[in-house]
């Protein structure tokens, strides 16, 4: 099932973004249709924050180590840190607090 | 803006997503695909979010369809940024098959930037190709180092939540109506967790539009 997942989410991707260099501009100039393209990544992407923030599978899970390092991760994020500084701050606030 | 400039700029834009690439990589085989798999969906799939979703909600104990569907929708904004480049990039047969491929965040918001098309066309082939070489390099070098390291021990369950806020991160700048939505949706998948199949809190929460915006208004 993992291969179904793989090549359906590369084809799907692909042809999602190859549409837009197919269908006519003209489409997109709808008001409606614009907003909600922009902003449904809004809608997810702050769910799948929280998602992989809390959860753990269907339970709401409290990790330590794991809130902490988001938590760095978040201020780097707001002080306009590189990705790259995201990344490192938040894996090693996690790893040095398992380690105590 | 020079050419050079451009295309120093755009390189390290590429070396800075690089380090995302690694905990993909790393999540990814953790969540129980193979390293053939992960990289194939850094190769072909090649935008982050979507792919990060997918392995997610996999990882989570969610089904095949709750993680695809996550993954598309996602994906969806693609299509936009395909559109807002065409006129730009302005190509045509082979050229445009290899340009959809790198039709992403990155290369859309280097494009974009730039003063006058041509240096559009040096931002957009430079950031896709930088992007797409240390992205691909990590998630390989991650899908190993996950492999035989357990993830939690090098903290990268607290680097996705991470990852997904910096993406969400330049939206929220944007405006209050961008706010309203993202907070909607949190609350939306936070509530969701416990009561639903996996993948789902995610999905549901693009009910936040209807519940944020007034959609009929600006149609």
């Amino acid at each position: 099932m993992l291969w179904v997942l793989v090549l359906a989410t590369i084809v799907g991707c692909y042809l999602l973004k190859l549409a837009g260099y197919l269908v006519p501009a003209r489409v997109m100039d709808h008001p409606r249709i614009r907003h909600v393209v922009e902003l449904l990544p809004v809608a997810l992407l702050a769910a799948l924050v929280v998602v992989e923030a809390i959860a753990n599978g269907r339970h709401i899970e409290l990790d330590g180590p794991r809130l902490a390092g988001f938590a760095v991760g978040a201020v780097a994020v707001w002080r306009r840190a590189p990705f790259l500084v995201v990344v490192v701050v938040a894996a090693a606030t996690a790893a040095l607090l398992r380690q105590v | 803006m020079t050419r050079r400039t451009v295309i120093r700029d755009s390189l390290g834009v590429g070396i800075a997503v690089g380090a995302y690439g690694f905990a993909f990589g790393a999540a990814s085989v953790s969540a129980g695909l193979s390293v053939v798999q992960t990289c194939l969906l850094s190769l072909f799939t090649f935008t982050g979010g979507t792919q990060f979703a997918v392995v997610g909600v996999i990882a989570g104990g969610g089904t095949v369809a709750a993680a695809l569907a996550s993954g598309l929708l996602l994906g969806s904004r693609n299509t936009l940024y395909a559109m807002r480049l065409a006129p730009l990039l302005r190509v045509r047969g082979v050229r445009r098959l290899v340009a959809a491929l790198g039709t992403i965040d990155e290369s859309t918001a280097m494009a974009v930037a730039q003063p006058e098309p041509e240096l559009s066309r040096v931002a957009f082939w430079w950031t896709f190709a930088g992007v797409f070489t240390f992205w691909n390099l990590t998630t390989l070098l991650g899908a190993l180092v996950g492999s035989v390291v357990d993830p939690p021990a090098i903290g990268l369950d607290a680097v996705v939540p991470a990852a997904f806020l910096a993406l969400l991160a330049p939206r929220l700048r944007s405006g209050a109506l961008e706010k309203r939505i993202a907070l909607a949706g949190a609350l939306i998948a936070a509530a969701l967790i416990p009561v639903t199949p996996p993948g789902v809190p995610v999905l549901a929460a693009c009910a936040a539009l209807l519940l944020a915006t007034d959609l009929r208004r600006s149609g």
